[in-house]
């Protein structure tokens, strides 16, 4: 299974499993890394699940959706080229290792 | 099947109820440092789950059962959180500090230092006869969205009871299956307890042209059936629908029954204030099985469905519990997926007395913004996420976004929010 690198608001570190095909967000929730709140569970409702993705995985974790992009616009942290909404990106093989910064406000 | 678990025969934290609410108030408490041992007591036979993509995403089958997990066994283990599921616990005994002890179905009990109740609620059923004929359904827990799964993928004309959030999330996947889909409400419009007429407008609009039938300011009188097979839908003036398939979203009943035997104060939901105490300051309680004050109108009390208010009175329980200050109030706010549309509300519209709307020239959006006494109160958003992400933010800010100016679709209400008078 591939690894998802996770450094929290706190200063942590999480190197957590992922399924291919369940997101980011979902890796981190389940076990419970600190910083995503992810309230919507998914549903690209919530902007709670916000983190920067580390520059060597920029281009695999693909382009930001149209309505992820508003959303992000109103994240609570600060939106920069890293900015993600981790419940947007499945994991594959391909981002095993992607390493991620949760965003210090959701 | 595995063998039930034992119980311990004591812990620090009974929480009774392995939802939403339940495995916040257990996770908070030890992001809180709270040392104590916590039991998690569920009556499902599933590890905790989440509901919202029961009658989404899970119905539709575009997720599976694995994305449904809260959390993660190793989280519960690492976090030192007991979990027992398939344990519904029947009767409860405290002492006036709120210890005391509980006893599962089947006979097993455990003594606590602290209770917390987090039970829920269950789907309402309708009074009427047919109610119980094979074919109908409600929507409430994973079993119940498994078994209407299997029925959508065997259907053909499907007859949705209730025009609310669960109703038309329903109707919506089964119009995109392609079958026959027909709504019946009671009300004259959509979500009339608690939308404005324009958003119900606009449901319906979307909804008709996937081609969903509705039948509006209709009761339904019974439910016909066949051999225990459902088979029509009776109306009040005597029309019957065809259906081989009846869902009903009628609504939730929470699960008060413990509470009113350890005669907490019930009123629907039990009552708690904003740190989730009831009426007994020893005992606590969250989420769908509770109401608590009204934001808006003094004297009322609302019970709010909805995964922020669970997560947020567990943090506040857990808070009291761990005897740290309360965390700071939130923002009330729910979303729907109905198809392309994405809804996405934020505070508590009842005890609006004005709205103004804003629409795109598309026709594809809308938000209605509630007012009261002149303040931003509440909005609903379809496809309009900057207008939510806004009002939210105010909202938590405790400020407004003047009226008038809101109106204009083009411009961003995040530039518009100024300080409440
Ligand atoms: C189909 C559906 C769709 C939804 N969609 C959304 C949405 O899009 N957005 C949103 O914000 N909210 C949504 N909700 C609401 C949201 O899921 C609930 O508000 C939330 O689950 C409430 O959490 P809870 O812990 O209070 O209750 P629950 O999640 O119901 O958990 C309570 C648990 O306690 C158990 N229990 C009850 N009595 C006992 C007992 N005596 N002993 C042991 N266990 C007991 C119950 O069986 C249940 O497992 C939806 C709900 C449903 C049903
Ligand atoms: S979890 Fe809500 S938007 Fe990602």
């Amino acid at each position: 299974m591939p690894k998802i690198v996770f450094n929290s608001p706190d200063g942590s570190q999480h190197v957590v499993e992922a399924r291919n095909g369940s997101s980011i967000m979902e890796a981190g929730t389940r076990a419970g890394v600190p910083g995503i709140v992810a309230e919507c569970g998914g549903a690209l409702a919530c902007a709670t699940c916000h983190v920067y993705v580390a520059d060597p995985f920029r281009d695999a974790v693909g382009e930001v959706g149209d309505f992820e992009d508003e959303m992000l616009d109103d994240a609570e942290a600060e939106r920069t080229a890293a900015s993600r909404l981790s419940c947007q990106i499945p994991m594959t093989d391909e981002l095993d290792g992607v390493e991620v910064t949760v965003a210090p406000e959701q | 099947m595995s063998e039930p678990q034992n119980l311990p025969a004591r812990t620090g934290v009974l929480v009774v109820g392995a939802g939403e609410a339940g495995v916040r108030v257990a996770a908070s408490l030890r992001e809180l440092g709270h040392d104590e041992p916590i039991l998690l007591l569920g009556d499902e036979p599933h590890p905790p789950y989440q509901r919202p993509p029961l009658s989404k995403a899970f119905l539709d089958g575009t997720t599976d059962h694995d994305t449904l997990a809260l959390r993660t066994p190793d989280f519960f283990r690492e976090a030192r959180i007991e979990v027992r599921t398939g344990r519904p616990v029947a009767d409860l005994e405290i002492d006036d500090s709120g210890a005391g002890s509980a006893r599962c179905a089947g006979g097993d009990t455990v003594a606590f230092d602290h209770l917390v109740l987090a039970t829920g609620a269950r789907a309402r059923t309708l009074p009427i006869g047919g109610a119980d004929l094979d074919g109908v359904c409600t929507l409430r827990s994973l079993h119940d969205a498994e078994t209407l799964r299997a029925r959508l993928a065997r259907a053909h004309r499907v007859v949705v009871l209730g025009a609310g959030y669960i109703g038309l999330e329903a109707a919506a996947v089964a119009s995109a299956r392609g079958l026959d889909t027909t709504v019946v409400e009671r009300e004259n419009r959509l979500l009339s307890r608690v939308s404005a007429a324009p958003l119900s407008e606009f449901l319906l609009d979307r909804h008709r042209a996937w081609g969903v039938r509705f039948e509006l300011d209709t009761e339904v009188r019974e439910i016909v059936g066949d051999s225990g097979r459902v088979q029509a839908v009776k109306l009040a003036d005597g029309r019957e629908l065809p259906a081989d398939l009846v869902v009903v979203g009628v609504g939730a009943v929470p699960g008060t029954e413990l509470a009113e035997k350890l005669g907490l104060e019930v009123r629907r939901g039990i009552v708690v204030d904003t740190a989730g105490r009831t009426s007994h300051r020893g005992v606590f309680a969250a989420g769908d099985c509770t109401v608590l004050p009204h934001p808006h109108l003094s004297d009322e009390l609302l019970g709010v469905e909805s995964v922020q208010n669970a997560n947020d009175q567990a943090r506040a329980v857990a808070a009291a519990v761990a005897g740290v200050a309360p965390p700071p109030p939130a923002v009330p706010w729910f979303w729907s997926d109905q198809r392309d549309l994405k809804l996405q509300i934020a505070g508590i519209s009842s005890g609006h007395d004005s709205y103004v709307v804003r629409s795109s020239s598309s026709g594809n959006d809308v938000t209605v913004l509630y007012y009261r006494e002149g303040a931003l109160i509440a909005s609903e958003s379809v496809n309009r996420p900057k207008d939510f992400m806004a009002v939210k933010r105010a909202l938590g800010k405790d400020r407004t976004i003047p009226p008038t100016a809101a109106a204009d679709p083009d411009t961003l209400l995040k530039d518009l929010i100024i300080d409440r008078t």
